[in-house]
């Protein structure tokens, strides 16, 4: 019998175990590695950082909380206003996703939706039209939009008895979850002109706009297996006895599915917390959020390491310690929707 | 009274009342903006005395960035192909071929299924073409040559790392729970924070490894001053950051897996190399298909690593698509950061829903 077998069923043979502990061990050590190096860089001092590889504190160099000093208190405003941005940016984004989300994902795993193909091409004319107005007759967008929306709405109801195939739930649920294909920055330019113009260039409430509109596709699709989970006779039941569809979903559908709440709120969380490309178009100085202040540390003299880390070290902080206290969620909420995806 | 009915017409409409913040907001922000991108793709940007000019040119940016001025930039530079250009080139030939092959004898040929497979074979002939012709010695590749080896080289390690743990992990050893958390981290750590840490590490004679260089003889070698060290260095930063979402997700996977079969087939003295490839790996496969595909799409937009880690240099070796388009948008040249912007939709869209057809969808049908 070689060490490669086991002697007995469920049991690992030695060589297996060390081969498979060792390959465990070395990928820990390379997650552990770079986050020990940042918590070891943020408590030198400049000589020690620049000096060459030191990498035992106490033993290899005095440490210092001299970088850490200097980021809350000579810095102060400068690191937490972009602290507080973020923070409300992210909260609300995620706040606002996650009623719109579940709210649509809710409706298209529930009830029936018939849009007529005709109306769609209809209204994707009517836009068209706003836009020539605009751009070819120099309308004022406003009028422009009244007026082409108005048309719409006369036409489709004019011609509501036109016989034309009908779209249903699935195109609707494909379509949406379908944006998340489109890369930001064919849409970061037009985003920026239009707040430029109404006026929510670097403001929150335009970074939130943003970033919800760009994380409901997630928000969508992992909503909508759930609320495919859960059994259908709870709520029809409910509705029979006279409960109006906003109760059967407030007071029986969202409670059951809280872990899925949980799971896809923390993922939002997490990706409006990390984005870069929007905020680095629609922020300049007020309403600048953590990634861009740290992406911008990057000054003539090259980045200085030891505030550097600080920086990332509270950037980052929040996040992790969030996930590693939900992450079992997590798991269950991406494996649901990878599956039935 | 006037109440009661407002919340009468409210429930007869609920669906639209939940189903119409979204599209409305949808249509909005995305499509929208997507027809003026358009739009802005197709003219030039100008300011001039009385704020800016936008002419319309047609289709002059996208000839600019393929065949004109800017080709360089897009495309890259054409030198003579190395060895390596041909293997690429053959085995893209060949993987279509493979394809066309078993479309041809699967018999159930249709226009449409030729009009995609025309469109999305096609793509990756062109795609492969230009690698090619773009990689030699003397020659550079585009920025959208880059992008495409960070998707490919990015997620196939990805994948095949992240695989490899979770079915590591999924063995029975003790601590799962504590590699499981462990191996999370690195996917909620920023990606602005990843490249700096990377570039701190990577330094070559400040950073924690620059006794290891200095003892391998590369002492006075910057990873950063050449093409294929510093897009390498974007690669293992996306990497480290991507794995655990595999990782995540595979291991899931694995421990939904039904435990019976396994044992039955341990029973009759399967090694585990059997038991993975006939019972584990079918059936984990349409996750895996579609783990793939979400980290497609993701890493089709990569910016922050590039642009942190390196700034898109040296010159152009780093500059992926986002940052292409980025870099023209900050130089005020926003008909060709539009028209970048739309051959990066153009190339994602067909890549992914190309992936979805063949390759998820064929692999979700052979389980039922």
């Amino acid at each position: 019998m070689s060490v490669f077998e086991s002697r007995r069923l469920g049991r690992m043979a030695p060589a297996a175990a060390v081969i498979i502990y060792g390959l465990l061990g070395a990928w820990t050590l390379a997650v552990i590695f770079p986050i020990y190096w940042l918590v070891v860089t943020s408590i030198k001092v400049r000589l020690d950082v620049t000096g060459g590889p030191f990498y035992l504190p106490f033993i290899d160099f005095t440490p210092s909380g001299h970088a850490w000093h200097y980021i809350f208190y000579d810095l102060g405003n400068d690191t937490f206003r972009p602290y507080y941005n973020s923070i409300i940016v992210a909260c609300f984004s995620t706040l606002v996703v996650m009623i719109i989300g579940t709210g649509a994902s809710y409706a298209l795993a529930r009830l029936s939706f018939k849009p007529r193909l005709f109306s769609v091409v209809l209204f994707i004319f009517s836009v068209i039209g706003a836009l020539l107005m605009v751009a070819a007759a120099g309308l004022d967008w406003r009028i422009a939009v009244a007026v082409a929306l108005a048309i719409f709405a006369l036409l489709a109801w004019a011609l509501r008895r036109v016989p034309s195939p009908t779209l249903a739930n699935a195109d609707i649920l494909f379509w949406l979850i379908s944006q998340r294909i489109f890369p930001p920055v064919v849409a970061a330019i037009p985003i920026y002109v239009m707040f430029q113009r109404i006026g929510l260039l670097d403001t929150h409430a335009g970074l939130i706009l943003a970033y919800v509109t760009v994380n409901l596709p997630i928000v969508i699709w992992l909503m909508y297996d759930f609320f495919v989970s859960i059994p259908r006779d709870l709520d029809e039941s409910a509705e029979l006895d006279g409960a109006s569809k906003f109760r059967v979903f407030w007071d029986i559908v969202l409670p059951l599915a809280r872990p899925g709440l949980v799971a896809t709120s923390l993922l939002v969380f997490i990706f409006a917390w990390n984005e870069y490309l929007l905020a680095l178009f629609l922020s300049t100085a007020n309403a600048q959020t953590i990634p861009i202040l740290v992406s911008a540390q990057n000054g003539t003299r090259g980045p200085e390491w030891e505030y550097m880390s600080v920086l990332i070290l509270i950037m980052i902080l929040p996040v992790i310690v969030l996930t590693l206290l939900l992450q079992r969620f997590i798991a269950k909420g991406l494996l649901l929707g990878a599956v039935k995806g | 009274m006037q109440r009661e009915s407002f919340i009468d017409w409210l429930d007869r409409h609920a669906g639209r009342v939940f189903l119409f913040p979204a599209i409305f907001l949808v249509l909005a922000f995305s499509i929208f903006p997507l027809i003026i991108s358009a739009w802005l793709a197709l003219s030039r940007f100008q300011i001039s005395a009385n704020g800016y000019d936008i002419t319309f040119i047609g289709l002059l940016n996208f000839k600019k960035l393929i065949f004109g001025s800017q080709q360089f930039h897009l495309v890259g530079t054409f030198a003579p192909v190395p060895i390596l250009g041909w293997l690429v080139l053959v085995a893209v030939a060949g993987m279509v071929l493979w394809a066309l092959w078993g479309y041809l004898r699967s018999g159930s040929v249709t226009i449409l299924g030729v009009v995609g497979r025309f469109i999305s074979f096609g793509l990756a002939i062109l795609l492969a073409l230009m690698f090619t012709f773009t990689l030699g010695d003397k020659a550079q590749i585009g920025s959208l040559a880059t992008t495409l080896f960070y998707v490919v080289v990015g997620v196939s390690m990805q994948f095949l790392i992240g695989t490899g743990l979770a079915w590591l992990c999924a063995q029975k050893i003790k601590g799962r729970d504590f590699f499981r958390v462990v191996f999370f981290v690195p996917m909620m750590v920023t990606p602005v924070g990843v490249a700096y840490m990377f570039r701190m590490l990577a330094d070559m004679k400040q950073g924690p490894f620059s006794p290891a260089w200095r003892g391998a003889g590369l002492g006075e070698f910057a990873w950063s001053t050449n093409a294929w060290s510093a897009k390498s260095m974007v690669v293992v930063g996306d990497v480290w950051q991507w794995v655990p979402f595999i990782f995540i997700v595979m291991l899931a996977a694995f421990e939904s897996q039904p435990r019976d079969e396994i044992e039955a087939a341990e029973l009759d003295g399967a090694s585990p190399w059997q038991i993975f490839r006939d019972i584990t790996w079918p059936s984990v496969a349409p996750v895996a298909a579609t783990i793939v595909l979400i980290r497609v799409i993701e890493a089709f937009k990569i910016i922050d690593l590039p642009n942190v880690l390196t700034n898109g240099g040296p010159g152009i070796a780093t500059e992926s698509l986002t940052l292409h388009s980025f870099i023209d948008w900050r130089t005020l040249s926003l008909g060709t950061s539009a028209a970048v912007a739309y051959i990066l939709l153009f190339v994602s869209t067909v890549t992914c829903v190309s992936f979805f057809n063949f390759v998820v969808l064929p692999m979700r049908q052979r389980r039922t």
